[in-house]
């Protein structure tokens, strides 16, 4: 049929020829693929090399060990643990919600746990491990452990924890660390803080975080396009953060607590000659150790609102009237200036007023001391005497002179969140209070009432201070500091600050001697501390009113309620002769200075001046 | 009208066995090659190995059944399967199933078949048996009719989408018109309509992520992290591969998973990278090799249509590894065609080693003809 018509031999040939094009149409192409790939593989490799390895090398930061901290003695205050938690890796669990509910019965966590793994399983990448529960027990490792191979992606881990082995005592010293939240990782360098999961929230903790953190390690991996580490390739190893010793004495530090007892209060004791923190207590405390992995709200919420704020620094934060332990300061400053010496006398009715008004200020005793000097008016704690010397001087004489110890300032101590105190001024009270200076306040100023406050450092400075002849140190709290693969501490040097100018020696003899009196004399306010020390103190009581009486109202300890009674202080400095420890100790609500804060200053000072160690 | 004489003649026993070794060593090499890269590229997975071992025996044996079919068998069921295989092009748009948003499979019940993957060796079977009854070269009649028997497919096709298969297959439609000897400028006058077609296909038939392949192709580094993405981390493999490879297994494009698609469309990629532009250049010999057999089977073919359909199976072979390397290597937009005979996965790999062993029917059952 129709094939017979087909001319085969030209057919045949014609095919040919077309394959023939279409071989070498073929090897056309190819040629062009082989110039392509010779392009890229050849001429382009080093350009893809080095993409390729951006793609795959990442460096990791790894976090360095925190630094210890130490008391003088080498006591540890803050340690690192490692202690095992629980984590979920979300990529590697199929069914969250169902791996939870069966995990549930074999480790507990609270709903807090859950809702914080919630909140950071959000934040997070899904390969990376997110932490259900801290800190679990032995027992709870070897029950899950058993039971691993039912929870694909849920793995214990074992991390550094901080730990606080002396919980309450040191908890408002030392402070605590706790998790980055968002605020701070905008804060600290990105470099340093890459790997790191906790900072100083508080206390030395937070002052001395850029020594205690160290230097992140680096570890250059291999990593898959999910981020997922497939094998390291280098690593330099971190440095950890440097050892800090301090210079309180853990068990000066463990007296104190003990002396303070129930009571509310704070305690500082500074060597006055190098400005070094023996003790400082902040009572009632809190157990540090809660916060490091994030205390839980309800036990926050307790800590929070307990009527006693365990969680207020009082010692740095606290700021109370200085009451009469301000007196030998302000004897002193009447002497130096001129406004007074050492025979003047001032008749004491049990009251006092300015001339032309009516306002009566009282004395505490309400018969009157009589005829009194400045020496008599230390020892028994004169008002009337003090109110006419700090009205003869004037607020601003009082203020500048005041000023020379640090009050109204930070001390500028080596801990986070100090408080300033007011020493009050003309100044002071246009900025604060929009009003002029009245005289009459000059007159609370006078026995450290008023608008005067102070921080429990300060006046613990500024009683150190004076017993310095003066010569103002830095108090501190860092002892020495050892950095990696020293084996010797290396001790901080003292810083002087301002030396406070010495008029006449026999002035500050004087009001040294009458402080010796307030202990050592039959009429002294604080006379039962001296019957039987075996070294001589020179204190000052203190009462500073929380409650204001009213001009024609009794003040009356008993019936009033706890809350409104006054603070009791008390400063000392001991040996007088040659001052090794100055103390300033306030009792909230505590009453009179001389029955409740004294007694507590003696046990520290016996402790430090009679079983020092070393 | 006897074919080969098992009796007269020492015949060796490969052509007894209707098989062309030197074919049959090149597709094996290839398969070979094709196994060892993707275990490389599946993570060093042993199940997906012994899967796509299983694809390759499954191919074999269907290009050993296929080689043993006389050509003038499939010549007589062509029109026949042509037929069916249009009537389930049209069935897809009504029953057909969809999966990743292509609607491209019929279920039988036991089977889901993907009609257009049968077309791909249904069409040049069609057009090389309907010219092979005209007088070569075809009238322009006979060209018109033979276009339409591939254009109607085609459009079907596309419009599933899959506009990948559909170009593979209107470009073996057109190598077997070329092979049967059009004029000049018709194939002028083809290219010249299909560049004015162009416009028409990107503004009616192309689907908006069909068009953001070919903006991509155009500038890759304008999207990174989207569509650019593939064909970036694909150029990142195959030029860091450099002339020796990484070594096998040790591709970090692929092996970190940087690379997508790596055990299907884009295993050229990891080739490239853990074997070198030595690799590749082997691979791209295989390739040559069972090309150049497959034209000169065709070449001696005897009848018309055993060399048209000889020649277009050659000819749909290459086109598809061309596009491929071509895509992967960012020569060509990503139109999501695998690697011939190399990439995981068995549909192509069996209609390819089908097309193989027709190739080989047409060969082994040649009449002998004496000087």
């Amino acid at each position: 049929m129709i094939p017979a018509l087909k001319n085969h031999h030209f057919e045949s040939r014609l095919f040919r020829f077309r394959v023939l094009l279409a071989a070498g149409f073929v090897l056309l192409m190819v040629g062009v693929l082989t110039l392509r790939m010779v392009n890229l593989q050849i001429f382009q490799h080093e350009h893809y090399s080095t993409l390729s390895d951006d793609n795959r090398v990442h460096t990791i930061s790894i976090a360095p060990q925190r630094g210890r901290i130490y008391d003088r003695n080498g006591v540890l205050l803050a340690n690192n643990h490692t202690t095992f938690r629980l984590e979920i890796t979300p990529m590697q669990v199929e069914d969250m919600d169902e791996t939870l509910e069966r995990l549930s019965k074999i480790i507990s966590f609270s709903e807090e746990d859950l809702e914080r793994f919630q909140r950071e399983r959000k934040r997070s990448r899904r390969f990376s491990a997110v932490p259900l529960r801290f800190s679990l027990n032995p027992e709870e490792v070897a029950r899950f452990e058993v039971n691993r191979h039912q929870f694909p992606g849920v793995a214990i881990q074992d991390y550094q924890s901080r730990h606080y082995p002396l919980h309450n005592l040191t908890a408002h010293t030392v402070g605590y660390i706790g998790r980055i939240n968002e605020e701070e990782s905008q804060q600290v360098d990105p470099f340093l803080y890459q790997a790191t999961e906790h900072i100083g929230k508080t206390g030395v903790e937070h002052y001395y975080e850029g020594l205690l953190h160290g230097t992140p390690g680096v570890r250059q991996v291999e990593s898959n396009v999910l981020g997922r580490v497939i094998r390291v390739l280098e690593e330099t190893p971190p440095t950890p953060g440097d050892n800090i010793f301090l210079t309180i004495d853990s068990e000066l530090q463990a007296i104190a607590n003990e002396a303070m007892g129930d009571y509310r209060g704070a305690i500082v004791a500074i060597n006055p000659k190098s400005g070094e923190i023996l003790t400082i207590l902040s009572n009632p405390s809190f157990n540090a150790n809660l916060f490091v992995n994030g205390i839980g709200r309800e036990a926050y919420r307790e800590l929070r609102d307990s009527k006693y704020r365990p969680l207020f620094n009082r010692f740095l934060r606290g700021q109370y009237p200085p009451g009469s332990t301000i007196k030998p300061l302000v004897a002193l400053a009447g002497l130096e200036l001129g406004h007074t010496h050492a025979e003047k006398e001032t008749y004491c009715p049990g009251w006092y007023r300015i001339k032309g008004y009516k306002h009566k200020y009282r004395d505490w005793k309400k018969r009157g001391h009589g005829k009194t000097d400045v020496d008599k008016a230390i020892v028994e704690s004169c008002d009337v005497y003090f109110y006419d010397l700090a009205f003869n001087m004037g607020i601003d004489n009082i203020n500048e002179y005041m000023a020379q110890f640090g009050f109204g300032t930070q001390t500028g101590a080596d801990i986070t969140g100090e408080q300033p105190g007011v020493l009050p001024s003309r100044d002071w009270k246009r900025i604060h209070r929009e009003e002029p200076w009245y005289p009459g306040e000059t007159l609370s100023v006078g026995i450290g009432q008023g608008f005067f406050t102070i921080t429990p450092m300060q006046l613990a400075s500024a009683i150190a201070t004076f017993a310095n002849q003066g010569q103002r140190m830095q108090p501190h709290l860092l002892y020495a500091t050892q950095g990696v693969g020293t084996s010797n501490p290396q001790l901080q040097p003292y810083q002087p600050l301002n030396h406070i100018e010495i008029k006449e020696q026999k002035n500050w003899d004087k009001v040294y001697e009458s402080m010796r009196r307030v202990v050592h004399s039959k009429r002294g306010t604080a006379r039962k501390l001296g019957k039987k020390s075996k070294y001589t103190i020179a204190g000052k009581t203190g009462t500073a009113q929380v409650y204001t009486v009213q001009q024609d109202e009794e003040y009356d300890e008993k019936s009033l309620p706890e809350h409104l009674k006054d603070h009791a202080l008390f400063v000392a400095f001991a040996p007088l002769e040659d001052p090794e420890i100055a103390i300033a100790v306030i009792v909230e609500h505590g009453g009179h200075g001389g029955s409740v804060a004294a007694p507590v200053a003696k046990k520290i000072m016996d402790r430090y001046l009679l079983e020092r160690r070393g | 009208m006897s074919r080969v004489d098992h009796t007269q003649r020492k015949v060796p026993l490969s052509y007894r066995l209707h098989i062309d070794l030197p074919l049959l060593t090149g597709l094996f090499l290839l398969s070979l090659f094709g196994l060892l890269v993707i275990y490389s590229a599946g993570g060093e997975d042993i199940d997906m190995l012994s899967r796509q071992f299983i694809r390759v025996s499954i191919a074999f044996t269907v290009l050993f059944i296929a080689a043993q079919t006389p050509p003038h068998w499939l010549k007589i069921i062509t029109f026949w399967l042509f037929v069916i295989g249009l009537l389930m092009l049209f069935a897809v748009p009504f029953i057909g199933e969809t999966h990743k948003g292509a609607q491209r499979w019929l279920n039988f019940g036991v089977i889901l078949i993907q009609p257009s993957e049968m077309m791909k060796l249904i069409i040049p079977m069609m057009v090389a048996a309907y010219l092979s009854e005209m007088r070569l070269p075809p009238t322009p009649k006979h060209q018109a009719i033979a276009a339409l028997l591939i254009i109607v497919p085609v459009l079907l096709i596309a419009k599933q989408p899959d506009l990948g298969t559909s170009l593979l297959i209107a470009s073996s439609g057109f190598f077997v018109l070329f092979l049967a000897g059009i004029s000049w400028r018709i194939i002028g006058g083809m290219v010249l309509s299909s560049a004015a077609l162009l416009p028409l296909l990107w503004f009616y038939l192309m689907k908006p992520y069909q068009k953001q392949r070919v903006l991509t192709f155009l500038n890759p580094e304008s999207d990174p992290r989207g569509t650019g993405y593939h064909i970036i981390q694909s150029k990142i493999a195959i030029g860091s591969g450099g002339g020796f490879g990484k070594g096998w297994l040790n591709g970090t494009q692929s092996q970190l998973e940087f690379l997508p698609e790596r055990h299907t469309d884009f295993i050229f990629a990891v080739l490239a990278e853990e074997f070198g532009l030595l690799g590749v250049l082997i691979l791209f010999g295989l390739y040559l090799f069972i090309i150049f057999r497959g034209l000169y089977i065709a070449s001696q073919a005897q009848e018309t249509y055993t060399r048209l359909l000889a020649g277009g199976i050659t000819m749909i072979f290459f086109t598809y590894f061309m596009v491929n390397v071509g895509m992967v290597s960012g020569l060509l937009p990503v139109v999501g065609l695998p690697l011939p005979m190399v990439s995981y996965g068995g549909t192509s790999m069996v209609t390819i080693m089908a097309a193989f062993g027709i190739l080989m029917s047409i060969h082994t059952h040649r009449r002998l003809l004496n000087k």
